[in-house]
């Protein structure tokens, strides 16, 4: 007989299902961004996704553990809609099938599966496209007056693989901005039609709709307000404090309405096993990662920066949980550092 | 009794961190009377069931008892006197089925029931508030009052210690647990003996206040409450609290209505509270004033395997199995029946154990109530173990260090004041039995305290040993010396004695030296019998003044001086000697010149 020690009461919440509403709560983003874009995006996903089960599978089988319990979990399912998502609509197939196993084998696997990565997959996967192959994964981004079609998106990932397609792509408009500002002045860029009065087009209906999947994850209770909170209002900051002048900076719109703001905001930072854990370490956390997108973004070679600054807050997330542990109850103070005061 | 009317005030509630809502299934036992079960025809009453020392049978098998009579007497220190439930003949005191996880059997009284329901003497106290505060305390003692909540802590201890001033008594009346409806039940029918036991306490406390933490769903318990201290004119405050579990954790309780924390190693009485459980003060008043001892109590027999859930008065010692059937429990549907609640309560492994003084709950759950525990998934760190978690402990992070045996980093994560309420492992999406990793942790860090303390011990101990096996090791080298010396000593004596002569002792200084010691000896020795008359009689003249001037000396010290006695005392006494040593040597002397002279 197995002993069955208390509590014998247990939740509804399961791994699958958690894993289930934040795939779900990507849907109005996703959907905003076929609208704007068109279908690159959604076929990157599926490529991700079916790429990501295959791999996934494959890599339960030869580490010898329940292939069927661990895909029903959905947690790949999470970080290949992510990986899919955050790659630009027109890279050739190959590199999204590329990111997966990236993902999926140095992301998640090397370091034991589901729940022991220190590194937010995705990101991981993401970064490592980026700094091998940059071009494909800088000039392959939809010019937002162009949306492809269908059929075009199809041609273009797997048959022009490596061809030019310049009436199909243009820069993102942080890359754009940062790119011209210096030349020009924001009055003149604001002509260009990939920016609206509020932000850039396609961009910020985009953002506006992983901001509201974000917000059903909140009201769910999927995730906690504190990572997002102090990544925005660090962006936002570091926006109004080192570049309020649109005429020299990004001005702050872009800033937190563009490129992938809010999904790093509520969908990628927020991955819980590779965040800091306590609630106070989130705060520093969200911060962190708010602080060096904007660095990034400002003053380093990348227009977006969500990747590298996810991975480097992943880096001190150990270091910030050993220095933002809660106060226990009946305690004077919280136990901080490394050492125990056995008093 | 006072009989105008109080307004009874309702204080403010404070917030706890954390804490879950899980379905309360309370209406299912909580809608009809508490019932007494009819007399069962044996009881076990096991020694062990209260917190601290076992109590001592003081009858004997074959001995007939009277209901509420004395049968094992409470160790002294934290213990408690267990009492016949009722009046019957002791068959036996053996080993049986024990209420606890572990399935081991407990020593126990058996007690054949008569049926004649037979009282000892009572002793009512009517007037109780006219008696010592110790003897009051004594009289919960006696009646063997245990708390009822659930640990089971003797109750007089919480009196008898000295502490901190307390100015307020905190009633428990929040039974949290799903499921568990006794406390509700015993409220509504039975406010007025909660109160008036909460009213001992107080005065034994010198309490101000008597503050009730009750959760909002019991508003008939409520209204009792309030409907019993205006007859009784008792003043209460009333804390609602909301509807979350663990709120009716004595340290949640204190955070929730007081406001303030009970320092980490402490106890309710630091922060000037003692917390009681409604049925452990009812049981006070039933022991003071009606002087019947803790025979009896309500528990909740519910479960979805019950056809008949309610609360039920049960004799101490009753047999679970009885209880569970008199309540109709289909025991082939139960999966398993669990003691206490569904978040803090444990399987029994034998249900012939009988009711103790703690069991407020037996839950007969079917396999689809309450699931079996399915394969965890890994901990995805999701947190919401920590969101929920009532004493802000980072649950996820225990659970890497349990897991791993970092017991360290689990003492660096506080897991010693985990409660193990079992709020993170409800909320875990993975279903980690989180709960039961850390209590093997606890049990780990208890163990690994006590191996570092017999460690310690055992160090000590060797190092002693070392000590002394060098001591006794000098001892011997210097008894040897010793030896060795008085050897040669020995030796120069013959040799001088043979010899006559001290020329070798030229060479040698210390042959030399033992000899002239030697020689001193023999002439020391040898001194009274080749003295010449002439010689001894200066001797004996200079013993004779030494003594007459020693007895001066003590007759001046005892007149002059009285004061200083002890210590002319002990300086007449070695005068006295010196005098007789005198004297005997004067008489000697004197006969040897008697001698000498015929």
């Amino acid at each position: 007989m197995i002993s069955i020690s208390s509590p014998h009461l247990t939740g509804k919440q399961s791994v699958s299902r958690v894993m289930f509403t934040v795939s779900a709560a990507l849907i109005p983003g996703m959907i905003c961004q076929w609208y704007f874009f068109g279908w690159g995006s959604l076929i990157n996903v599926t490529l991700a996704v079916t790429s990501a089960l295959i791999l996934e599978a494959g890599l339960l089988k030869a580490r010898a553990r329940p292939v069927g319990f661990f895909l029903k979990d959905g947690s790949i399912i999470v970080t290949a809609l992510l990986l899919g998502i955050a790659l630009p609509p027109l890279v050739p197939w190959w590199i999204t099938v590329l990111g997966s196993a990236l993902a999926v084998i140095f992301g998640k696997h090397l370091f034991g599966g589901l729940g022991q990565n220190p590194f937010n997959p995705a990101m991981v996967a993401y970064a490592l496209l980026l700094v091998s192959l940059p071009v494909l994964m800088t000039t392959r981004w939809v010019n937002v007056e162009h949306p492809t079609n269908l059929i075009d998106s199809l041609h273009i990932i797997f048959a022009h693989a490596g061809d030019a397609i310049d009436g199909f792509t243009g820069a993102t408009p942080l890359d754009h901005y940062k790119l011209n500002i210096a030349q020009s002045t924001a009055e003149v860029l604001q002509t260009n039609p990939i920016y609206s009065s509020f932000g850039a087009v396609g961009w910020t209906p985009v953002n506006l709709a992983f901001l509201a999947g974000g917000i059903i994850l909140l009201a769910m209770r999927i995730i906690t307000w504190h990572i997002p909170l102090t990544l925005l209002l660090t962006l936002a900051l570091s926006s109004i404090l080192f570049g309020a002048d649109a005429d020299t900076h990004v001005p702050l719109t872009l800033h937190l309405l563009s490129g992938s703001t809010m999904l790093a905001a509520f969908f990628i930072a927020t991955d819980p096993v590779s965040a800091a854990t306590s609630n106070k370490g989130k705060l520093f956390y969200g911060a962190g990662i708010g602080l060096l997108m904007y660095l990034i973004r400002t003053w380093g070679n990348y227009p977006d920066a969500t990747a590298f600054a996810v991975l480097l807050m992943n880096f001190a997330a150990p270091l910030i949980d050993h220095y933002t542990r809660p106060r226990v109850y009946g305690h004077s103070k919280a136990v901080s550092g490394y050492k125990h005061d056995k008093k | 009794m006072s009989a105008q009317p109080i307004t009874i005030a309702r204080s403010k509630v404070w917030n706890l961190p954390g804490g879950i809502h899980p379905a309360e299934h309370k209406a299912e036992s909580n809608k009809t009377p508490i019932e007494a079960i009819p007399l069962p025809s044996t009881l076990w009453l096991p020694l062990s069931m209260h917190l601290g020392a076992p109590a001592l049978p003081c009858v004997k098998v074959g001995d007939t008892v009277l209901k509420g009579e004395l049968i094992a007497k409470a160790e002294s220190g934290i213990s408690a006197n267990i009492h016949a439930p009722t009046s019957g003949r002791i068959s036996a005191i053996e080993n049986h089925a024990f209420a606890h996880e572990s399935g081991f059997k407990q020593p126990a009284l058996c007690l054949e029931v008569d049926g004649l329901e037979a009282w000892r003497v009572q002793n009512p106290w009517a007037d109780w508030k006219n008696h010592q505060i110790s003897d009051i305390v004594q009289r919960i003692r006696d009646g063997g009052v245990t708390g009822m909540g659930g640990a089971g802590f003797p109750t007089d201890i919480k009196y008898r210690n000295k502490h901190a001033p307390i100015h307020t008594l905190l009633i428990n009346a929040a039974e949290c647990e799903p499921y568990i409806t006794a406390d509700d039940r015993l409220i509504r029918e039975k406010a007025d003996e909660i109160l008036q036991g909460a009213e001992i306490c107080q005065h034994l406390l010198g309490a101000d206040n008597i503050l009730i933490g009750i959760e909002d769903n019991k508003p008939e318990a409520i209204s009792a409450f309030e409907t019993a201290a205006q007859q009784l004119g008792i003043k209460i405050v009333l804390a609602v609290v909301p509807t979350k579990y663990p709120s009716g954790g004595e340290k949640q309780l204190i955070q929730l209505t007081l406001g303030v924390e009970v320092p980490k190693k402490g106890l309710p009485s630091d922060v000037g509270v003692v917390c009681q459980n409604v049925g452990t003060l009812r049981q006070v008043y039933r022991s003071v004033v009606l002087d019947e001892p803790l025979i009896s109590r309500i528990t909740t027999v519910t479960g979805k395997a019950v056809s008949k859930p309610g609360n039920y008065e049960v004799l101490i010692g009753t047999s679970i199995e009885t209880v569970l059937n008199h309540a109709s429990a289909h025991l082939k549907k139960a999966d398993r029946v669990i003691m206490g609640g569904p978040m803090m309560g444990f399987a029994l492994p034998d249900i012939t154990a009988p009711v103790i003084k703690t069991t407020n709950c037996l839950l007969a759950a079917t396999k689809k109530e309450l699931p079996a525990p399915i394969i965890d998934n890994p901990c995805i760190r999701c947190g919401l173990c920590e969101q929920a978690c009532p004493v802000d402990l980072l649950p996820q992070q225990l659970l890497w260090s349990s897991k791993n045996r970092h017991l360290e980093y689990a003492e660096l994560h506080s897991i010693q004041d985990c409660i193990e309420c079992g709020a993170c492992a409800y909320v875990c999406p993975s279903r980690i039995p989180l709960v039961h990793y850390f209590r093997y942790t606890k049990g780990e860090l208890r163990q690994e305290e006590k191996d570092l303390q017999e460690s310690e011990r055992a160090r000590k101990r060797f190092e002693n040993r070392q000590a002394r096996i060098e001591r006794e090791k000098q001892e011997k080298e210097e008894r040897r010396k010793a030896r060795a010396e008085a050897a040669a000593k020995a030796l120069a004596e013959k040799k001088s004695n043979t010899d006559g002569s001290s020329e070798a002792g030229k060479d040698d200084p210390i042959k030399a030296a033992l000899e002239r010691a030697a020689a001193k000896k023999q002439a020391k020795t040898t001194t009274v019998e080749t003295q010449t008359p002439e010689e001894l009689k200066e001797l004996v003249e200079k013993a004779k003044a030494k003594f007459e001037k020693a007895q001066q000396k003590l007759k001046d010290a005892e007149a002059n001086n009285p004061s200083i006695d002890a210590y002319l005392s002990k300086a007449s006494v070695k005068l006295e000697e010196k005098y007789l040593t005198a004297d005997k040597t004067y008489q000697a002397a004197l006969n040897k010149q008697d001698k000498s002279s015929s």
